[in-house]
């Protein structure tokens, strides 16, 4: 299905968000994730269903003042 | 300066943002001598793993770091923000920005509140970037902060203290409250300025990351804000508007 990632289109199996940070190349990685504009923990990414068109933020530390 | 129960001996915090680069950001940091960074959140790259590279430069550091919400202009944006900020920081201290306005980058003092008081309820430790109004202060503090940030100068214009009228009174009105000059210093003379006020710290990014030399920079807003600090205690005289003669005169020599 078609989901967004950090604004960009992109085609996944998964249907969790665990398994699409694995499928997208995240795996391992420090980050945190939204989905739909909601704050979406770690501990609750394998039962959090992605669905068509599901808006996917992953942030990861950067500079900031 | 004691916040949220924690101690911070360094009376200066930096930014981490601009800098030419990450071992300049390194030699800044060591010579400011401060204890405590601001951070942000940024979209990561599956393939880059930028975010990594530079949480494991600031962890190396030694130093406690302060996640912001720069950039969000809603009430929304800004708690999602922070909550994904105490996940990967894991602190739950917070510097919130609700941005209200773009060319100044002023607070939505409305968002910033009803910010505050969401994110106080969900176990945050809030330092809210603020105005120097005092009824807004009065409802953060309301809100739960324990902590007030207000602007010098609007962000990144190294213009200094803009309302100095307005943040004598801050201070004044909030005698218990730790309050931190944000934003807008450009000099260490503002720096010292700030503290002479009687604000308990500044927080400073762009003037010692876009200096010639961020590291010698910093160190010299080091210094000036040990020397406002120390000024503040030993309580400087009031100015007057006529002159006054220094030295005796008494005994003076009838010579004319």
């Amino acid at each position: 299905m078609k989901i967004l990632v950090n604004g960009e289109r992109r085609e996944v199996a998964s249907t969790t968000l665990d398994a699409a940070l694995v499928e997208l190349g995240y795996s391992a990685a420090l980050v945190a994730t939204a989905v739909d504009g909601d704050f979406v923990p770690a501990s609750a990414r394998g039962i959090c269903r992605l669905d068509e068109n599901s808006a996917i933020e992953i942030l990861a530390p950067m500079k900031g003042g | 300066m004691l916040v949220y129960g924690t101690a911070l001996h360094s009376r200066l915090l930096l930014g981490t943002a601009l800098y030419p680069s990450p071992d300049v950001l390194a030699d800044a940091v060591r010579a400011s001598g401060t204890e405590l960074v601001t951070v942000s959140l940024r979209r990561e790259s599956a393939g880059m793993r930028a975010g990594q590279a530079f949480w494991t430069l600031i962890q190396g550091l030694g130093v406690r770091v302060l996640p912001n919400t720069a950039g969000c202009h809603s009430v929304r944006e800004a708690v999602t923000t922070a909550q994904m900020a105490r996940e990967v920081f894991a602190t739950d201290w917070v510097k919130l920005e609700v941005i209200g306005e773009g060319d100044t980058l002023a607070p939505d003092v409305f968002g910033l509140v009803e910010a505050a008081r969401i994110l106080t309820d969900d176990g945050f430790k809030v330092f809210p970037y603020t105005t120097e109004d005092l009824v807004v202060a009065e409802r953060l503090l309301r809100a739960g902060c324990e902590v007030l940030m207000p602007w010098g100068a609007p962000i990144g214009s190294g213009k200094g203290l803009n309302n100095p009228f307005g943040l004598r009174a801050m201070r004044a009105h909030f005698p218990d409250v730790p309050l931190v000059v944000d934003a807008g210093i450009g000099l260490p003379s503002h720096a010292a300025a700030a503290m002479e006020l009687g604000y308990d710290a500044v927080l400073i990014n762009t003037a010692v990351a876009q200096a010639g030399d961020p590291a010698a920079m910093a160190h010299a807003f080091r210094l000036a804000v040990e020397a406002g600090y120390a000024a503040r205690l030993a309580d400087p005289m009031e100015p007057r508007d006529m002159a006054s003669p220094s030295t005796p005169v008494l005994g003076q020599a009838m010579l004319a």
